[in-house]
Order: C-alpha cells, then structure tokens, then sequence
C-alpha cells in the first residue's frame, strides 16, 4: 500500500513538474536577413528591431522568453535557404522574415514543404504569400499601397491633375503603379502623364519635364528614396513645385547623406510607421534604438519589432510549449493568427486567410525636416 | 521651347558621355585594350572629391586636384599590377582583367563607403542660366562641362600630335613591335596613357555627380558602358570622335525618352548604334584601316 502511495504521489509530483514547464515558455525564433551587402540597412534594422522586442518580453517577467536566432542572407535567396537551415539545425521553431522579397519567396516554397510558420516584417509582393499557408506578412502588400495612395489622393483632393513617374524595371515600383492605376481610373481620377526609368538612370529632366508640361499639379512616385531625390533635385532645377506625392519606399530620404532636405518640404507619403510620434510605446521603442545603435529607427525596425510581439501572442493562443518542434507548432499558429489581433508600433493589425495583414496606412507629410500626421 | 529644353538637357548628358569617352578612346586608341574599370575609377574620383569637400573641408578646386592626383596613381597602380602582365596575354584575357578589376574597385568602394547612396554637394557653385523668362534652364554644371570637354580635347590633340610623348603614343598605336624596335619605352608609354586615362576620369566623376548628384558604388557603372557606347559611335581611337559622339548619344537618349517613350530611351541609343555600325564599322570619325594582303 505504502509503495502504491509512494507511486501516485511521484506521479503527482511529476505531473506538476511538467504542468510548472509548460507555464515558462522559450519560443526560440530565427530572423534571417541582409546584414551585408546592397540591402544591409533594411536586414540590420529589423534584426534590432526584432532583438529589442524578443529582450522586453523576455525581461518583463511573465514566464516567457524568447530566444532570438539571426542569419545573414545578403540579400540573395540561395544565402537565405543556408540560413533557414542553419536556424532550423539550431532549434528554431518558427521564422521571423525574411527580409526582402526574393529570398523570402525561396524560404518560403521550402519553409511551405517543411512545415515551418513564418512572419515576414517587409517582404511586401504578394508573390511572398501566393499559394503558401505558412507565410505571413506584417508589412502592406504592394497592391494595397497603391489603391490607398489614390483613395487618400482623392478623398482629401490633394490633386486634380496627376503625374506617375515609377520604376518599370522593379516589381516593387510597378505592383504599386498598376493597382495605383486601376484605383485611379475607378475614381475617375485625372493622370496626364505616366513616364519611367530603370535602375540605371542618371538623367531625370524629360520625366520631370513631363510632368510640368502636361500640367500635372500632383506627382505619384510609387519609388525609392534614391531616385526620388534626384526627381526632387531635377524638379527644382527647372523650378517645378507640384505636391510629391510617396509611398512607404519613401521613407529614408531625410537621412540621406548629403541631401537638401528643404527640397522634401511638403512631400506626402503613405507610412505604417513614423518615429516622431508622440505614443509612449514609439517613444519608448525610438529611445531604446537610440541609445543601443545610435540611430533612429526606420519602419522596417518597427515592423519586425511588432512582428515578434505578434508570434509571442499567437504562439500563446496556440499553446506552443518550448520544446514542441517547428512542424508541430505551424498549423497551430496558422490558427491562431487568424483570429489575433494585435496593436504595435505600425497599428491595430489583423489577418485575412491568404497571410496579408489588414491595417490603415498613415498619410503623412514633411514639414520642417520631420513627419508629421497630415491632419496635425 | 519645350524641343530646346530637351536638346539642352540631351547636350549637358551628352557632354558628361564625352568626357568619360575620352578617357576610353585614349586607352584603347593606344594600349589596344578596353579598360572596363574606366567607370570604376570614375566613381572613385567622385568619392573623393566628395570627402575632400564634405569630410575635409578642402575648397572644391583642391577637392578636384586631390581626386585627379589620386586617380592618377590608382591607374597606374592598377595597370602595373593588372594589366602589364598581361601584355603579352591575348586580349580576351585583358578584358577579363578588366571587368574583375571593375568589381574589385565596386567592392572595395562598398567597403569604405557603404551601400548608403550620397547625394553629391553643389561644388561648382555656378548659378543656372534662366533664359526666356525661365522656360529655359541651364545648368551652371552644364556649361562648365562644355568648356572641360573643348578644352580637354584641344589639349588631348595638341598634346597627341606635337609632344614628343605624344608622338611615341602614337608609335605604340599604329605598331607596337617596331615602335620598341625604334627604342620607344612601350611600357612608360601605356603607362603614361593610363595615367592620362586616369586622371581625366577624376575629372569626369567631378562634373557627372555635379550634374546628377547621386554617389553610390555603382555610380560610375551605367555611365561607363554609355560613354564607350559612345567611343564606339565616334569611332574608337579617335579624341573628336569621342566628344561627338557622347554629345549625340545624350541628344538621341533624351530625345528618344521625350518625344518616343521613357520605357525605349535606351533601347532607341542603342538601335542608332548598330545603324550606324552597319553603314560605318568604324565608327562616326574612325580611321578606315586597309590591311594588306
């Protein structure tokens, strides 16, 4: 009888043991990003984004602790498919990236095989999620950029004759021109020219000229900064001064080295993310970037900051315990990220089935050197 | 008025082709060999005038003198080590040569400097010209490289045809064997011409970001492969032949992206090429060679 006791209470004990472990949760995630290379400045931001997120949670003391992996991919999918597998050697149960679009895609299609979740802070072509219930994208799509762009263009008649002037050589410029495009026809809006370049343009007059031919009071760049700068440069040059009109790949031209930013004053843009906003969590996440890297944060840091809080709450709706494998913990989180919802730095988010986030772009515009909301 | 406008900016993209062109119709009119990296050392000059002004506060003349000097040596530095090695070699294995020297120089560049582009500052400091009311512009750096390209040019040729340097230069061009059998130092002279080569290449990349002010590693690149476009057009070898046609693939370029279509500009520069190709093999002023059987 005593031995039988001696057993049960063994039992017990170990079952409480084991019920005290699946209260502490370590959710080891692998970030994979360009770190080195063309693209570095994107890889590097969300990896600090991501590492500031993963030590609060960890710090704040609620039994969870996340541990963060990181890959360097160079911004090139075959370095991006070492790195997963690198991660995934090392333990990693879920994914946050990667980074950029095309070694996101090849993650992605293995990641989909394997039965692995992942969370992409920027990777925004809808080519990312196609087909693939595994991935899921925190950043807008490209598509939706464009028909927002035209329905804030509209709604606040920021411009009755309009200009595109876009990157037909870059999926990402193109995505954004086309829905752009069919938006704009569908609210009977005006564009009066619509012109090019590729990456390897030094001149920018004729598509400048353009516009300021066909009279167009308001210039669409669905574009980077790097070009943008030069359209600004080329407009004032012949002393032409529309309304600038951007989307997110704007972001960045205020700290562009050497760059008169008296040239930006009154560019518009479309942002999921401003780092001059007045919100305790912007402030806190903006002077904690400060302090550990000495630079202000950019919306690609907030994205992956934001992208890290949601795997924790998904990964807790889910029930992921710290030792479940990565193939056991996917359709669980696919679950759960269908009904999270979830307010970060870039917004209150939610996703639909196919991976894409839904949340409400910020119009913003550059007023003395700095964003601002365009109501303030 | 908006016809002139074009053509204006077709000429001041035209006159920065030239002045790349001429850097590469001299090393190819006497060593024989394209020298890919050209471009390359373009976005190096830039790159340094650009931390003489900004980071060392040097005035943009001593900018300009430190980026000449120092592009100067890097091209003999690079023809030394790469190229004279290779002189015997076949030209195919040159060009090799050249286009890894090209990526070296990228790399390295992204390596000291970053992957951040720079927008480069205002060092000629010329005001535009405003004609007609201001419905037309011209660029202060515009007209600046104009004056370069003519006066480069007038000295390139006075330099070619009455110095004696200039005429072991051309000894080297027409027959290098028998211009060493005359006692003529072939390998000061290629030297000599890569140095040339080289230092016009610091003044190039000082008049193209003045123009187009953006500095990144690929910076020098695009406007390489142009402006040897544009040797080729004009005939390669030849010192007017370059500065004509760089000023006429800029005007075509421009002209073509307004009046054609923004998406065809390069298409159309490069379809004039092969027509002119076709009808003329050497080029625009290139010299008809008869060989002898």
């Amino acid at each position: 009888m005593k031995k039988l006791l001696a057993l049960v209470l063994a039992l017990v004990m170990m079952m409480g043991a084991t019920a005290a472990f699946a209260e502490d949760l370590v959710l080891t995630i692998g970030h994979i990003g360009p770190q080195t290379g063309p693209a570095a400045v994107y890889g590097l931001a969300t990896y600090r984004g991501a590492q500031i997120a993963a030590d609060e949670i960890t710090a704040a003391d609620n039994g969870i602790t996340v541990v963060l992996l990181n890959e360097d991919d160079a911004h090139d999918a075959e370095k991006a498919i070492t790195a997963y597998n690198t991660e995934m050697d090392k333990g990693a149960q879920m994914i946050v990236g990667t980074t950029t679009t095309a070694p996101c895609i090849a993650v992605g299609a293995k990641a989909f095989e394997e039965r692995v979740f992942m969370l992409t802070p920027s990777a925004s072509s809808t080519d990312v999620t196609a087909d693939k219930d595994n991935v899921y994208q925190l950043c807008f799509t490209d598509p939706n950029q464009g028909s927002a762009s035209a329905a804030v263009i509209n709604e606040r008649k920021l411009g009755t004759k309009i200009a595109v002037i876009y990157n037909n050589a870059d999926a990402y410029s193109t995505g954004i021109y086309q829905t752009f495009v069919e938006k704009a026809a569908e609210l009977q809006m005006e564009i009066v020219s619509t012109t090019t370049f590729t990456d390897e343009t030094t001149d920018y007059s004729v598509q400048v000229a353009a516009a300021k031919d066909a009279g167009a009071d308001l210039v669409f760049l669905p574009i980077y900064y790097t070009p943008a700068s030069q359209i600004l440069i080329a407009a004032n040059t012949i002393g032409y001064a529309p309304v600038f009109f951007g989307v997110d790949g704007m972001d960045g031209i205020l700290t562009l080295e050497g760059f008169d930013t008296s040239l930006a004053e009154g560019v518009m843009l479309l942002t999921p993310f401003v780092a001059d906003a007045k919100d305790d969590a912007t402030v806190n996440f903006v002077t904690k970037y400060n302090d550990l890297y000495g630079e202000t944060p950019n919306q690609f840091a907030a994205d992956a900051y934001d992208c890290v809080y949601a795997l924790v709450a998904a990964a807790q709706l889910a029930g992921v315990t710290s030792d479940a494998a990565a193939e056991d913990v996917c359709d669980p989180m696919i679950a759960a990220f269908q009904q999270l919802q979830i307010t970060g730095l870039t917004g209150a988010m939610t996703w639909s089935a196919n991976g894409e986030v839904d949340k409400v772009p910020t119009a913003m515009v550059i007023r003395n050197g700095v964003y601002v909301g365009l109501d303030n | 008025m908006a016809f002139l406008s074009n053509l204006v900016n077709g000429i001041s993209l035209g006159s920065i082709y030239a002045m790349i062109a001429l850097g590469y119709t001299m090393v190819y009119g006497i060593a024989k060999m394209l020298n890919f990296a050209h471009g390359d050392v373009i976005m190096v000059g830039a790159y340094l005038a650009f931390c003489a002004a900004q980071y060392w506060g040097m005035p943009p003349l001593v900018a300009l003198l430190i980026a000449m000097v120092a592009c100067t040596v890097l091209g003999m530095t690079i023809e030394k080590l790469a190229y004279a090695p290779l002189r015997q070699a076949t030209s195919l294995a040159v060009l090799i040569t050249a286009i890894g020297m090209s990526y070296l120089l990228q790399n390295t560049a992204l390596l000291i400097w970053g992957a951040n582009p720079k927008v480069f500052p205002d060092l000629i400091g010329l005001d535009s010209l405003q004609l007609f009311g201001g419905e037309l512009v011209i660029k202060g750096a515009t007209l600046v490289t104009i004056a370069a390209n003519i006066v480069i040019m007038v000295v390139l040729t006075l330099f070619i045809n009455r110095t004696r340097m200039g005429k072991a230069m051309r000894c080297v061009s027409e027959d290098r064997g028998a211009a060493e059998l005359m006692g003529i130092n072939v390998n000061r002279t290629i030297s000599a011409t890569f140095a040339i080569g080289s230092c016009l290449a610091a003044v190039a990349g000082f008049l193209l970001c003045s123009s187009y002010p953006m500095l990144q590693p690929t910076t020098g690149s695009m406007p390489g492969i142009k402006a040897f476009t544009a040797a080729v057009f004009g005939g390669i070898g030849s010192i007017p032949g370059a500065m004509i046609g760089g000023i006429l693939l800029g005007v075509i370029e421009i002209l073509g992206k307004a009046y054609v279509s923004t998406e065809l500009g390069d298409a159309i520069v490069f379809a004039v090429l092969i027509i002119v190709l076709l009808v003329r093999p050497t080029g625009l002023l290139g010299k008809v060679q008869r060989e002898k059987v």
